[in-house]
């Protein structure tokens, strides 16, 4: 039944641009889609790896920025994609060895600290980023000829990012790492002793959350094609971290279900209720008071309760 | 050459204006160990609650006051109703003051449009003194005195009376100082009442300077994380200290470096969080 139930969503995301009515609605797909990619690539450290991140908009950036500055340098688009997550990669494992002094609290403020410079550089050095004008991508790649410029095209490339990033993560989750990370996140000093090597095991995490977070900035640079210091904000990293939690975080389809629900509110709703930010938040402060764990795992959590109304849980009686 | 005395005066205001925002967030951190992400906005939703009470026709110095009071009274119900529910969970606590901190700005947006309020100089304190050949406006000169005077009662407060030292008590060690019978929630909540009040009043005593618009949440919040940081957590002279500095820093760093002016800014909290990671003032934590 799981099977059929995965069969039956892949097939209506392919052909969702059939059926879903219009190049705006097939623009906002693409968009969840890119967010979700990003999402899933915080959602390693914070899910997994108990690390909240709050600079993670500063990655995000550094791939769109490096992309769009190399292109409108000359580069070619291959050159140009590989160059930016080559730099994203370099800034996570930087990001890492910097935040990785600390946990926790701490952990947070040092990436808050390190997103707002990135922002800083791109908001005010502007010979090199142009500042508030961001830069002009002048045209989306074109991966073995194919042409990305039609919103259909874009979203079926995006997808096939999109499924990789699962499948990226289903894999890291269920790897030595993965585990290694979940462990190193419940029992840090147990992992000490039993002699693994908790600092690298983050720092693996970050840099591979770092990969992901430069792939959905690359796609998010090529969606737009245009790039601009909003990307590095303090409320995009808010925002990618919203989605996270209230999706549910250490999920594969929390943070989906929460970039959905943020960029619907964005766009969609933003149309209808004029306050759609007032309800975000609220949103927000209901998911953290009423389903601290999330979305997904709540609901799945409130569906179960309702179905085993008459014997106790397993979670009940293994308290 | 009195281009940089313009800048060193700005400098000093900046840093009594962030003073009076970050000694509560200090405080708050220390004691709760969350960084109160709803900080900006209070200053924020404090100086429109400000430019409401002059409208009515309040003079400058009841406005702040009772801006400052019912910031007080909001913070101690955020407190008392949001925050208490998920005591002992520092990552959601600090994730409930960011969603706050959306609602307080759209509302905000909502209550007083999205135009930039400029807020008339108290008519007494208009103009210029002169001192030792350079003049000085006497406003930002007040603000100065004002920060420094509320440093030395938060400082007098802290250290003689019973009430602070039950706060320092649970900046400490909040687990034992309840053991010992300190009624640590409640604690919490008069520390959060009392940051939230100072975060309003500096918001309104800010106007004249900075005027009110959207943003100026997203702009004060990382200056009073940064001095906190910088600082020390729970640190009142960390505060005072990191608030001058960091206004040095914010006026200074745009005139010498204008392309890395948040570099500039940002960088001494980097190095602190990374050497010296209890802050400049801080105690190393338990």
């Amino acid at each position: 039944m799981k099977r059929t139930a995965l069969v039956l969503v892949i097939l209506a995301l392919v052909t969702l641009p059939y059926w879903i009515g219009g190049s705006y609605y097939i623009n906002i797909a693409s968009q969840i889609l890119i967010w979700a990619i990003f999402a899933l690539g915080l959602n390693v450290l914070v899910g997994y790896g108990g690390l909240v991140s709050l600079g993670h908009a500063g990655l995000f950036g550094v791939a769109g920025y490096a992309a769009a500055w190399l292109v409108a340098a000359g580069a070619s688009q291959l050159a140009a994609g590989v160059g930016a997550l080559a730099l994203t990669l370099l800034t996570s494992a930087l990001f890492a060895v910097l935040a990785l002094r600390a946990t926790g609290i701490g952990f947070l403020m040092i990436t808050l600290a390190l997103g707002q410079i990135l922002w800083g550089i791109a908001y005010r050095w502007i010979s090199l980023t142009n500042g508030d004008n961001g830069i002009n991508l002048s045209a989306r790649p074109m991966p073995l000829g194919w042409s990305l410029a039609k919103p259909g095209a874009f979203y079926i490339a995006t997808l096939v990012v999109f499924g990789l990033a699962v499948a990226a993560m289903a894999r890291f989750a269920a790897s030595p790492l993965g585990t290694s990370l979940r462990g190193s996140r419940d029992q840090p000093r147990r992992m000490t002793a039993l002699g693994y090597d908790v600092w690298l095991i983050r720092f693996l995490a970050f840099v591979f959350s770092g990969f992901w977070t430069g792939i959905a900035g690359l796609l998010f640079c090529y969606y737009n094609q245009f790039v601009s210091p909003h990307l590095l904000a303090l409320s995009s990293s808010a925002e990618v971290l919203l989605m996270v939690i209230s999706g549910g975080s250490g999920t594969l389809l929390g943070p989906v279900v929460g970039a959905a629900l943020v960029v619907v509110m964005k766009t969609v709703a933003s149309g209808y209720i004029e306050r759609w930010n007032l309800v975000l938040g609220a949103i927000f402060v209901a998911i953290i008071v009423l389903m601290p764990e999330g979305l997904v795992p709540g609901s799945w959590r409130l569906w179960h309760q309702a179905w085993h109304r008459r014997g106790p849980s397993a979670a009940e009686v293994s308290r | 050459m009195s281009q940089w005395v313009v800048i060193a005066v700005n400098s000093v205001s900046l840093g009594g204006l962030l003073f009076l925002l970050s000694a509560g967030f200090s405080l708050i951190f220390g004691l709760m160990r969350i960084p109160n992400l709803t900080h900006g906005s209070l200053f924020m939703l404090g100086a429109y609650v400000g430019v409401t009470g002059l409208r009515l026709g309040l003079d400058f110095w009841s406005a702040s006051l009772l801006s400052g009071f019912a910031m007080a009274a909001f913070g101690g119900l955020i407190e008392r109703f949001l925050l208490r529910r998920l005591q002992g969970q520092e990552l959601p606590q600090v994730l409930l003051t960011l969603g706050l901190s959306f609602m307080i700005a759209d509302l905000c947006l909502m209550g007083w449009t999205g135009d930039p309020i400029s807020v008339n100089t108290p008519a007494t304190l208009r103009g210029l003194v002169p001192v030792l050949g350079f003049v000085f406006p006497i406003y930002r000169l007040a603000i100065v005195l004002i920060a420094v005077l509320t440093a030395a009662a938060l400082w007098a407060m802290l250290d003689w009376t019973r009430l602070g030292a039950m706060i320092r008590a649970g900046v400490d060690d909040a687990p034992m100082a309840r053991v010992m019978g300190i009624p640590v929630s409640r604690l919490f909540t008069a520390v959060f009442s009392l940051g939230a009040g100072l975060a309003g009043f500096a918001g309104v005593l800010g106007a004249p300077i900075l005027s009110v618009y959207p943003g100026l949440d997203a702009d004060m919040l990382p200056l009073a994380l940064i001095v906190v940081i910088l600082g020390g957590t729970g640190s009142l002279l960390g505060a005072l200290v990191g608030s001058f500095v960091i206004g040095m820093l914010y006026n200074f760093g745009p005139a010498l470096f204008p392309e890395l002016a948040y570099v500039v800014l940002f960088l001494p909290m980097l190095l602190v969080l990374v050497l010296r990671p209890q802050g400049l003032f801080g105690r190393r934590a338990p």
